[in-house]
């Protein structure tokens, strides 16, 4: 596409706390229509807080996040989901008393809007789910937990995809499986921000990348333009 | 309180010190001395329903002193303390009754009966968690009344009352009876006066000091995370136990002599939801859970409700209810912790302070 | 042994009963980690509203039929309102504010109906048994509430586990922030939670006021005996929470057998010990 895409999220000195203890000071932030952003940093960067903030796990400041040009800095998020935005929470975190096609239909619960993810599509994408539908979903491995975790988060057909470190914890082989669904994910049209440890695969994957540090922006650009030691100055604020 | 950035690693001398005395703790501390004499000295001018009113109030204080350091401290947060008001009562009358007993010496080997019955209750309840464990010790408390319900000797279902020679024969009535030229039945309201005014003081005086110590610390670290207070070394379920224990002792001589100043005892008396626990959470959580000051404030409300109230019947005890309701929604932390919060004073402090010295001539407090 | 058979008989029927004050109960600590201290005066209070209705001339099952969505929509409102605004990591406000309730409704109840025990009038029912040969006959009435039991339990298993509203309600008591992801509003999956704990309850009080004489003061004991049922059968699961009823139920019949004062106290021991030795019940399912 040659023209420009229309600006679908954005962060607009977004602070966030736990507690007394402030993690983000201020984050500004970019998605546009169709794009990957990949964020990354050390941790306790506040990468993920960054993630839940916009999911609304956390109490955010009421202009703070932008859908769509509207502020949704107010609402619960259980309403989040339902305007098309769903995060793929950061250790899986199934519901151990759901099989894997509970899990995945749940998902389904806060779908208003209609789009090319079904039950149906989501085995065709991980078909090795497909073979454990009515398994517990405790009785997974990593891999295929992510897998369920990325499929219940499809199934509310977002229009963004928020990933918390889809990686963790995961084979080299395993994690290229799951890059590529999330390449398949990605030419379904849908805007994925990706949070990641994998610097490698994060670069490869994103149209633009942000570096957190302590709560702050501490670099953003295209891949190709940030080089190895900018990065890593990002990376620990030196 | 002002907030400063912590220089790093410049060394100053002594720049930080840990305190826990404020400005009015240090006023309260030696007011409190004057004000517990002159109750001491009430009973040579203040009439025999006024002693009866300030023995209930103590007796009160305390058993929500007692309450306070198991649930606003440690976290264990009990619905059965009337379990060991009744065990204490019961062994009261069991030892001054069957076994002749002076009935204050009755008073303390009561505390140490309901501190053994709390041993094996303890074991079996801390299984439990939260409002489960709650629940548990709501079960012992029945389990206690259901068996002592069957003991004929003391009066089984429907009680019994004390024996006038009992009664009349404890130690100090003597003394009493010519200090203030008082007949038998009001020189044992004197002397229950004193006794109830002593553990209420002794109680609190307990409390106070094994919060501020490093015991107090622990349960904090208890009430807070048992997890991460085992991670630190803290030895939970010893501390836990001996928690329970010690107020299940406190409480028991304080039933003992509630039950003594009564004469008379019954199982659903002894044994009270309402009376014991109700009435006692609802003073605590009025004044102010987990604080020194909230039980003393709340029973000061709770007795003047009672005073006017009291006749309403059903309806007082509605109101209650509705007012615990409202507390728990709108102020959770009582009476004390809007006022505290207010006026940012502590006059009972048990928390430790860090203080930061700027420079020499200068504190300020973080 | 014609005794004890006839009392191991009655207890597991009795075990049908406090099943059905426990059930509301299971279902609540399971989705929603909240122990209501008021549970057992609100199965009280559904007997009270069956009473008033038929007092008014209102036919008895009428009366059921209405008092059980009229509790539903009470256990709703009351979620909403007050215990949604409570719920978090302090177990105190909701815990306060149940034992608030509880003595507002026991009161409230004595100053409506008095402390006179009242009965639910069902007729022939009351009396009606089935012999089962041998001299052995059990009370049709009892037979009935067992059997309500077991549909009770078995409409909310079909609820939990074939119906989207189900899964949401699992998800919930899994994982609750998760479940927000998910777009399932929590507080409105508490409050239908809570009124059909409700409804159960208003069930439980129709067998409670047809079976036996009833009194606004009868309430805590209810709870303990629901409590006592849901931790013997162990957290978690509904049938477990009936096999921890009939233990209950059991307990208390052959306690009674021995000596008849001995009854409740039996159902209390029985709970003790089955805490000391099986702390997570005789079938947990749940991990807290």
């Amino acid at each position: 596409m040659t023209h420009a895409a229309a600006t679908v999220l954005e962060t607009r000195e977004l602070t966030a706390f736990y507690g007394d203890f402030q993690a983000l000071f201020g984050i500004t932030f970019i998605l546009d229509e169709g794009e990957t952003v990949a964020i990354i940093g050390a941790n306790g960067a506040g990468k993920s807080t960054f993630l839940k903030a916009i999911a609304g796990l956390l109490p955010r400041p009421a202009a703070a996040v932008r859908f769509d040009g509207r502020d949704i800095g107010t609402l619960p998020a259980y309403e989040i989901v339902k305007l098309g935005i769903a995060l793929v929470p950061e250790g899986r975190r199934l519901f151990s008393s759901l099989s894997v096609e509970e899990n995945l239909l749940v998902g389904a619960y806060g779908r208003r809007t209609a789009g090319p993810w079904n039950l149906a599509a989501v085995y065709q994408l991980f078909p090795m789910l497909r073979e454990r539908r009515q398994t517990p979903s405790t009785a997974l491995s990593g891999g295929q937990q992510q897998m369920v975790a990325i499929g219940r988060s499809l199934m509310s057909n977002p229009r963004i995809l928020l990933c918390d470190e889809l990686s963790l914890g995961l084979a080299p082989i395993v994690i290229r499986d799951i890059y590529a669904a999330l390449a398949e994910i990605k030419l379904r049209g849908t805007s994925v921000v990706l949070v990641e440890q994998d610097l490698v695969h994060a670069m490869s994957v994103a149209d633009r990348a942000y570096c957190f540090q302590e709560g702050r922006v501490s670099l953003s650009g295209r891949p190709s333009e940030l080089t190895r030691d900018a990065i890593h100055a990002a990376y620990f604020g030196l | 309180m002002s907030s400063h950035v912590l220089g790093a690693g410049r060394a100053q001398g002594s720049r930080f010190a840990v305190a826990t005395a404020t400005h009015a703790s240090t006023v309260t501390a030696l007011l409190a001395i004057p004000a517990i004499l002159i109750l001491l000295a009430m009973p040579a001018f203040a009439s025999r329903a006024m002693l009866q009113e300030l023995f209930y109030v103590f007796t009160m204080l305390a058993l929500a002193q007692l309450w306070n350091l198991l649930a606003g401290s440690a976290g264990l947060i009990s619905v059965g303390q009337q379990a060991f008001v009744g065990v204490g009562a019961y062994a009261l009358f069991a030892f001054t009754v069957t076994a002749a007993f002076d009935p204050m010496l009755a008073i303390v080997l009561a505390g140490a009966v309901a501190g053994l019955v709390a041993v094996p209750a303890a074991l079996i309840v801390f299984r439990l968690r939260g409002a489960y464990f709650a629940i548990g010790t709501w079960v012992v408390a029945e389990v206690c009344r259901l068996i002592l319900a069957q003991v004929k000797q003391l009066g089984g279902g429907t009680g019994t009352s004390l024996p006038a020679d009992v009664a009349g024969s404890m130690v100090g009535l003597d003394f009493v009876r010519n200090l203030f030229a008082v007949r038998g039945p009001a020189a044992r309201d004197i002397l229950a006066y004193w006794l109830a005014l002593l553990l209420a003081v002794g109680t609190f005086v307990l409390v106070y000091r094994l919060l501020r110590s490093r015991y107090g610390l622990a349960l904090s670290a208890i009430g807070d995370s048992e997890a991460a207070a085992e991670s630190t070394g803290v030895d939970v379920f010893r501390t836990k136990l001996l928690i329970y224990v010690a107020t299940a002792i406190a409480t028991g001589m304080v039933g003992a002599l509630i039950f003594l100043q009564k004469a008379r005892i019954s199982p659903d008396a002894a044994f009270s939801l309402i009376d014991w626990t109700a009435y006692v959470i609802f003073i605590v959580v009025i004044g102010g859970i987990g604080t020194m000051e909230g039980p003393i404030i709340g029973v000061v409300i709770f007795y003047l409700l009672q005073y006017y109230l009291a006749a309403l019947g059903s309806w007082y005890l509605i109101i209650l209810g509705a007012l615990a309701i409202v507390l728990m929604l709108f102020a959770p932390a009582g009476v004390w912790g809007l006022i505290s919060r207010v006026f940012d004073i502590s006059l009972f402090p048990v928390r430790r302070r860090l203080i930061v010295r700027a420079s020499a001539a200068h504190e300020t407090e973080k | 042994m014609l005794g004890w058979v006839d009392t191991i008989l009655q207890g597991v029927l009795l075990g049908g009963l406090y099943s059905l004050y426990a059930t509301g109960l299971s279902v609540i600590f399971g989705i929603m980690r909240l122990v209501n201290l008021a549970h057992g005066d609100l199965i009280v209070l559904g007997a009270f509203l069956i009473l008033a209705l038929t007092t008014a001339g209102v036919p008895l099952i009428v009366a059921v039929v209405i008092v059980v969505p009229l509790m539903f929509a009470t256990g709703y409102a009351l979620q909403s309102v007050l215990l949604n605004r409570a719920l978090g990591r302090n177990i105190l406000p909701p815990l306060l504010i149940t034992f608030g309730l509880s003595i507002i409704v026991q009161n409230g109840l004595l100053e409506t109906f008095s402390a006179d025990t009242r009965f639910l009038n069902v007729g022939p029912l009351q009396s009606a048994s089935l012999p089962l040969g041998g001299g052995i006959a059990i009370g049709v009435m009892p037979l009935i509430c067992l059997m309500a039991a077991i549909a009770v339990i078995l409409l909310l298993n079909g609820v939990f586990y074939r119906t989207a509203v189900g899964r949401a309600f699992r998800a919930t008591s899994d994982d609750v922030e998760i479940a927000q992801l998910m777009g399932i509003n929590n507080k409105a999956i508490y409050a239908l939670t809570m009124g059909i704990a409700l409804a159960v309850c208003a069930v439980a009080g129709f067998f409670l006021g047809a079976r036996a004489n009833f009194d606004p003061s009868i309430g805590p004991a209810r709870l303990l005996y629901a409590f006592e049922a849901v931790i013997i059968g162990g957290l978690g699961s509904l049938w477990g929470t009936l096999a921890g009823g009939i233990v209950v139920g059991l307990a208390q019949t052959i306690g009674a057998h021995i000596d008849p004062e001995w009854q409740i106290l039996s159902g209390h021991v029985a709970f003790l010990i089955v805490l000391v030795i099986r702390p997570r019940g005789l079938f947990p399912r749940a991990v807290d």
